[in-house]
């Protein structure tokens, strides 16, 4: 039924790191393992708590709702459910959730017998998430830092925090953080049309392979990464662009609480000759 | 049971130069320049070269060149020739638009933003003239376009930020400066000018794409990786004739999430997440100040923006703010 045709040969028994052949089946095409059970509860309970924090305000415009964490005064202790503690279950359900769908991730990956490389990466997504609600919230000593579950009000928790620092594009990490973005962008771009043009040459031409892609990139921009290293290549900035995300935000109160432009000071106090600026 | 080289290639393979496919409609012929690196070959081919350079390269090149001329002239000059304010002062540099007195009159005076006219047309033209080399270079190798239509869209949102919307506006001056941290502060000012751009729906969009641009690569490059055991990184022929490593990456994703591409249709995903990340960024851009005044308040007017009674109890919304949304 959801299987595909050459799928049968691949649902072997094995593979999984807890509960060994309890959980070792699929539900249609899902596969499920000791970590699928915890990952549906952690993410049903939480969907649920959402959904009683919702239903307990007057709020009936979508854009509007949010899941707000407690106030600072509450520190680090347990809020009162309506006052931010629904946020607190909810933080630890998706944490539960995210933790069970990297593991279940590397269940798949023995059963299937290849790399461990999408639950490494899908774990440092999940570092950049637990660094905003959890690792800044600890070192700032309130889980009043964390950001709100809504879909205006997360937006607007990244303003506000954005300019309690007057300038966010100045923060180095973010810097770093955005370059890798736009660049991991690019990259996919130039690959996935690179891919594309090989397979689809137009009309009465043969479809084209690695050596036609390596001659693409080399008499465009003289060098080709070839096949291997540009997946490398996009997976390494990719992941930057998560890590350096995560850097940026944990650094922001916890080791630097000026404005982010007064970062820059030191270059502008180095003994070198002044020229005709002045700031 | 093969290794795995995630980080950097462990074993790095000489072979005889790849002088590349014979080149078949192209007037031409490439630049033999033969080299091997050796540290390009801890990230990836160690090959460097051949070149093809024709018309349009060479015309790009020399026109990038002269507007680099342009703007780091400028910056040198803005600090009295000095060399060593020059490097300190590097990221502070800035080669301004004309001001807003100037209107779209394309001779201004050089020193009040008659360069930075003549960096943009120079820097334009290189553009172009790489959009039309990435174009024939894929001809003349008969494969498809499809990298030259995305970098089309990059160029859109450059252009659209450079060109059209300063056209739109009447003005050069709501373009965008050539500096390191001019261009920073550019950005940010024409946010919270604008109304901040967090309530422009797409400059939300854009966000979502890039985002899931990086995403996807992420997914993409892991699951390639992963399978490389299998030789899945031959992903043309293993679109044309799929073997276990396709089939091991598409049930990865069918059984992680009910879903899987081919190894086709992943690059389609992926064309499209990074054309529209350019694309509606563009959008945004073109609307703002053209067609929206003030992005809060036009969240407040379409009801995704809170209007925060209790901390502005009078904050009146002017009509004039949203009369040209309504029309």
């Amino acid at each position: 039924m959801a299987m595909l045709s050459f799928e049968r040969k691949y649902r072997v028994r094995g593979g999984t790191l807890v509960g060994g052949d309890l959980f070792d089946f699929w539900v249609g095409a899902f596969y499920v393992g000791f970590f699928g059970v915890t990952a549906i509860f952690f993410a049903a309970l939480g969907s649920l708590l959402i959904f009683y924090d919702i239903s307990q305000g007057n709020e009936t415009n979508i854009f509007a709702f949010s899941v707000n964490p407690p106030s600072i005064s509450y520190g680090l202790g347990l809020a009162p459910l309506n006052e931010g503690g629904t946020w607190q279950l909810v933080t630890i359900c998706a944490v539960g959730a995210f933790f069970s769908w990297t593991l279940r991730e590397i269940e798949i990956c023995r059963k299937l017998g290849i790399g461990w490389h999408v639950p490494i990466a899908y774990g440092t997504a999940v570092f950049a998430y637990v660094s905003l609600v959890v690792i800044r919230p600890l070192l700032l000593g309130a889980w009043g830092h964390g950001f709100p579950y809504g879909i205006m009000s997360h937006l607007d928790w990244v303003s506000n925090v954005g300019y309690q620092f007057l300038h966010f594009h100045y923060n180095p990490a973010h810097m770093l953080a955005v370059t890798f973005f736009f660049t991991t962008t690019m990259f996919l771009g130039l690959h996935a049309g690179v891919i594309l043009g090989a397979v689809n040459p137009g009309k009465d031409e043969p479809v084209k392979y690695g050596e036609h892609e390596n001659a693409y990139f080399r008499d465009y921009i003289c060098y080709s990464v070839g096949p291997y290293g540009i997946h490398r290549l996009g997976l390494f900035f990719a992941l930057n662009a998560g890590f350096w995300s995560a850097v940026c935000i944990i650094i922001s109160g916890p080791f630097w609480d000026r404005g982010w432009p007064y970062f820059f000071d030191f270059v502008l106090k180095t003994p070198a000759a002044i020229g005709n600026i002045s700031y | 049971m093969g290794t795995y080289a995630s980080i950097y290639n462990r074993i790095q393979v000489r072979g005889p130069f790849d002088p590349g496919v014979p080149l078949t409609k192209s007037s031409d012929s490439r630049i033999q320049a033969k080299s091997f690196s050796y540290w390009l070959g801890k990230i990836g081919d160690p090959q460097l070269g051949p070149l093809y350079l024709g018309w349009s390269g060479a015309a790009s090149l020399a026109f990038g060149f002269i507007a680099i001329e342009i703007i780091g002239l400028n910056m040198w000059a803005s600090v009295d020739w000095d060399p060593y304010a020059f490097v300190r002062n590097l990221p502070f540099l800035s080669l301004d638009p004309p001001p807003a007195k100037y209107g779209l009159n394309p001779l201004v005076p050089l020193g009040d933003g008659g360069w930075w006219i003549l960096a943009g047309f120079f820097l334009t033209m290189s553009i172009l003239l790489w959009w039309v080399r990435s174009y024939t270079r894929a001809r003349a190798l008969g494969m498809g376009t499809h990298t030259s239509w995305a970098f089309a869209s990059a160029i859109f949102l450059y252009l659209s930020l450079g060109l059209f919307r300063p056209i739109l506006m009447g003005s050069w001056s709501e373009a965008v400066p050539f500096g390191i941290i001019t261009h920073l502060n550019w950005t940010a000012s024409v946010s919270v000018l604008y109304g901040n751009w967090y309530y422009n729906p797409f400059h939300m969009l854009s966000i979502v794409f890039l985002y899931g641009s990086t995403m996807l690569f992420a997914m993409h490059g892991a699951t390639i990786l992963a399978v490389s055991r299998f030789g899945g990184e031959r992903e043309a022929e293993e679109i044309v004739d799929r073997g276990t490593a396709a089939e091991r990456g598409a049930l990865f994703w069918r059984w992680t999430m009910g879903f899987n591409a081919t190894f086709e249709s992943i690059h389609r995903w992926a064309w499209w997440f990074a054309v529209l990340t350019t694309f509606c960024g563009a959008i945004g851009v073109l609307l703002t100040g053209t067609v929206v005044d003030n992005w809060y308040l036009w969240g407040v007017k379409h009801g995704i923006a809170p209007s925060y009674p209790s901390v502005y109890p009078s904050f009146p919304i002017p009509d004039e703010a949203t009369r040209s949304v309504m029309q």
